[in-house]
């Protein structure tokens, strides 16, 4: 579903990608995990469109999106998380997963000022579905919140769940365990668990927290210094002595 | 070529004001990021109180000119104590418009004290005027161009060779480094406002023998020097001097070529051409100014 | 909409209609006919600013085309005086997408420049090439609705402020929709929005050209009222009365426009007392309020009875 071909990426002098290639396959559950620094952040930036690759190409449902702004690959059924939070803070739970049904809804500026009958229509559509993904999430009570009042595990969830309003079929998840405590991150792992059964989403995550990984992958690509330094099942990356060897100068163990 | 020699003149005597009131932009911007919109009221208070104190108060010549840019200063002192300090805000739009706001008080208080009527004096030496290449040049208008000249050597050696004006532009470059170091950074944006009213008010005063001064002429001349200090790359102070020269020249060709009306016009075009094919001005690296570009 | 907006409106519905049925005072009339103007104006420039973040300096130019194309339409062609309006809002719409397009890439004070010298530049062009040059022209003809003039004080008010309402409506149900939302979100994150799929630059495009069409319908409404114009009402001067408004008003809802446009549109009024002391006391009031009520009147006032109303409960 997702092909990452040969992607290279340099700031300054640093290689903060060498030539990584890997692949999501759709359905999966797959996870980009590696020690503070070895380029998971900046290959998710380049999948979602924030800044081009040097060299290397990105494709996804056969179609290079490498080069295409983010809203275009959006538009195109990959939504993403971010790791420092991205809310729409100043407006209200509800209102920041209506935002996210923005590319499944048409109403244009006349027709909205003038609410014709078919704004109302796609407006109350609108509504449900948002309501519906807020009801999945367990964020329902909490809809007309200010985002910026939510603590930060239920903004976490809430950025998913603006996500999923845009009706991805891929999904990147940039860290989104940080700062979650140990019941709010199994909750999470359910969710991601059931986002994947149910709804068929395809999820790329990216995350330090290895219980979690190993629990809900299928797949695991591991980074280190800005290279692809193993991939497979959990089981195999648990027992590679390369991925062993990259976390022992890391304070976190793979498991 | 007379004719063309003659516009030239006039336009640089006009630019040499634009770029005073550019490089009086840079200052304050440097400093605090504000673009002060009050910078034309200094011009015009500069050129007032010259009058005040040769004609109302009959103050010997260098005595008047002491006074006027020791008030300017102190008016500038004045505005930021009490306006842009207590507001404490990183609202650039707010802090903007408080300075619109004050230059409606400075107005406000000129039109008071002066009226509405356009004010001149005497030009600082008397003599007939020069003629060159045919072009008949008022001795006024060197006063002028040195007294810009002075005012731009001067800020260079300040800003350059005195311990303030260093930590003024150590300030500009990172106010948070700045503070560490130990450099008030609060007094320095207090020092840019003086700065920026004396070098606005000498530039007033030298003009007004040339071409009047009324109490409201302040928002165009802000306008025109703005244009200059964009057109230079914002915060560079050369590039205002250039910016203003340019613009100055380029009115007073347009004026006396095409069409007097469309003089103003002109600033304003080079304005919009430079903001939309080179937002980092004339002379200008375009990322560092769109990384600085807020 | 919610319901405290339609209660809004509908006490300002109210207060609309009876005014001018209760004062008959020709100069109170003249007042609330320039303050309604104003306000449509300043609805466009909150919406502008409160929401997408964008900033314009240069509204009076749009004011200004709204009001010189729509007279010259009437005047020169005969052509009934709603349809002039239109026929301007559109000329002020294409004036605004031919800025937008290249100013948009610009941030912060180089936006607000670069719509400061577009104002300007119709200042100047009005001035140069308009119908009676700097001293303008007159024999507009006059407000009309389906062949019907409307120039007695009290029904010009009741129009005025009719439109003034229509657009209020107009943009609450913009802001709660989808377009709405998008610019507000537009405001919290661009980063954001752009995963999100939204276009940006087309979102700023649209919002420029809507605040340019409310202030050329209230340029045009100007003219008609008038029926004398030059280039003078549509200086600087007007762009910058603008953003006061908003500003003082309070830029996070569009009532903060409607507010600030009532107060600066009286303010010289009440002070005329002062007599030559009035542009001073104008400034110091403009300073002093922008130094303590920097958010604004409308959500300062909103937050002080949300406060006492949880305080109550």
């Amino acid at each position: 579903m997702l092909d990452i071909r040969n992607i290279t990426k340099v700031f300054g002098g640093l290689r903060a990608l060498d030539d990584v290639s890997f692949s999501v396959p759709a359905q999966s559950v797959s996870a980009l995990i590696g020690p503070n620094g070895a380029g998971k952040t900046t290959m998710m930036n380049i999948i979602s469109g924030m800044f081009p690759p040097d060299e290397g190409s990105v494709s996804f449902n056969q179609d290079v999106i490498s080069g295409l702004a983010p809203a275009a690959i959006a538009r195109r059924g990959l939504s993403r998380t971010f790791q420092h939070l991205e809310l729409f803070g100043e407006m209200t739970v509800l209102e920041n997963v209506l935002v996210g049904r923005y590319i499944k809804s048409r109403s244009g500026f006349v027709a909205s000022g003038l609410r014709l009958p078919s704004v109302r229509a796609e407006e109350k559509e609108n509504r449900e579905r948002s309501l519906d993904i807020l009801a999945s999430i367990g964020l329902a009570e909490k809809r007309e919140e200010r985002a910026a009042n939510l603590p930060l595990g239920e903004q976490r969830i809430l950025e998913i769940g603006r996500a999923l309003a845009t009706e991805p079929t891929l999904l990147l998840l940039d860290e989104p365990a940080a700062g979650l405590n140990i019941r709010e991150t199994r909750d999470l792992g359910e969710m991601i668990v059931r986002l994947n059964a149910d709804r068929g989403i395809t999820i790329l995550l990216v995350e330090h927290d290895m219980d979690l990984v190993m629990r809900i992958s299928t797949a695991i690509t591991v980074l280190n210094f800005g290279q692809k330094i193993a991939s497979g099942k959990p089981s195999d990356i648990q027992r590679n002595p390369d991925v062993i060897a990259a976390y022992l100068g890391d304070e976190e163990p793979p498991c | 070529m007379t004719v063309f020699l003659q516009f030239l003149f006039s336009g640089l005597t006009v630019g040499s004001v634009y770029a005073l009131i550019g490089m009086g932009f840079n200052i304050i911007y440097n400093a605090t990021s504000i673009i002060n919109l009050a910078q034309g009221e200094f011009v015009v208070i500069g050129g007032l109180l010259m009058w005040f104190f040769l004609e109302s108060c009959n103050v010997p010549f260098f005595a008047a000119i002491g006074l006027s840019i020791l008030s300017a200063g102190l008016i500038g002192l004045i505005m930021e104590r009490l306006t842009i300090r207590p507001l404490r805000t990183n609202d650039l739009l707010v802090m903007t418009m408080v300075t619109i706001a004050v230059s409606i008080v400075m107005r406000g208080l000129l039109m008071f004290k002066f009226g509405k009527e356009p004010y001149s004096y005497a030009a600082f030496t008397e003599g007939d005027p020069l003629v060159i290449g045919g072009a008949v040049i008022q001795l006024q208008t060197f006063w002028v161009l040195g007294i810009t000249a002075a005012c731009i050597l001067g800020l260079y050696a300040f800003f350059n060779l005195t311990m303030v004006g260093k930590a003024m532009r150590a300030c500009s470059f990172d106010p948070t480094a700045a503070s560490l170091v130990g450099i008030p950074v609060s007094r320095m944006i207090m020092f840019s406002f003086i700065l920026s009213a004396v070098v606005g008010a000498v530039g007033g005063a030298a003009i007004t023998p040339i071409s009047l001064m009324e109490y409201d002429k302040g928002p165009m001349l802000a306008v025109k020097g703005f244009c200059a200090a964009i057109m230079g790359g914002l915060g560079r102070g050369r590039g205002a001097i250039v910016g203003g020269l340019t613009i100055g020249i380029l009115e007073s060709m347009t004026a006396g070529y095409l069409h007097s009306g469309l003089k103003d016009a002109v600033a304003l075009v080079i304005l919009l051409a430079i903001l939309f094919f080179r937002p980092a001005g004339m002379f200008g690296n375009t990322t560092m100014q769109r990384l600085k570009g807020h | 909409m919610t319901r405290e907006h339609g209660i809004a409106l509908l006490i300002l519905a109210a207060l609309v209609l009876a005014i001018p049925s209760i004062v008959t005072d020709s100069y109170v009339m003249t007042l609330m006919i320039f303050s309604g103007i104003n306000a449509i104006a300043a609805i466009g420039l909150c919406i502008l600013m409160g929401s997408a973040g964008q900033v314009s300096l240069g509204q009076a130019g749009f004011y200004g085309i709204g009001a010189y194309a729509s007279s010259v339409l009437s005047q020169s062609f005969g052509l009934p005086v709603p349809a002039c309006m239109a026929g301007a809002a559109i000329v002020s719409a294409l004036a605004a997408v031919i800025l937008a397009v290249p100013s948009l890439r610009l941030k912060g004070h180089y936006l607000a420049v670069a719509t400061l010298g577009f104002g300007e530049i119709v200042y100047i062009v009005l001035n140069e090439f308009g119908p009676g040059g700097p001293s303008g022209f007159g024999d507009i003809p006059p407000l009309s609705f389906a062949g019907v003039a409307i120039t007695e004080p009290a029904h010009v008010a009741w129009t005025v402020w009719g439109f003034l309402l229509l657009v209020l409506v107009f943009s609450l149900n913009l802001l709660n929709a989808r377009p709405g939302r998008a610019l507000r979100a537009l405001h919290g994150s661009e980063t954001a929005c752009s995963a999100m799929g939204l276009d940006i630059v087309r979102l700023k495009i649209k919002v420029f050209v809507l605040s340019a069409v409310y202030a050329s319908i209230a340029g045009s409404l100007y003219a008609h009222y008038v029926t004398f114009i030059s280039p003078s009402s549509f200086s600087f001067f007007h762009s910058v009365l603008l953003l006061m408004m908003v500003v003082l008003g309070g830029i996070t809802t569009v009532w903060g426009g409607v507010i600030g446009a009532v107060i600066i549109t009286l303010l010289p009024e009440t002070l005329k007392s002062f007599e030559e002391l009035d542009v001073l006391a104008y400034g110091l009031i403009l300073t002093l309020s922008l130094l303590f009520l920097r958010r604004g009147i409308v959500p300062i006032v909103i937050d002080k009875f949300r406060t006492s109303e949880r305080g109550h409960a």
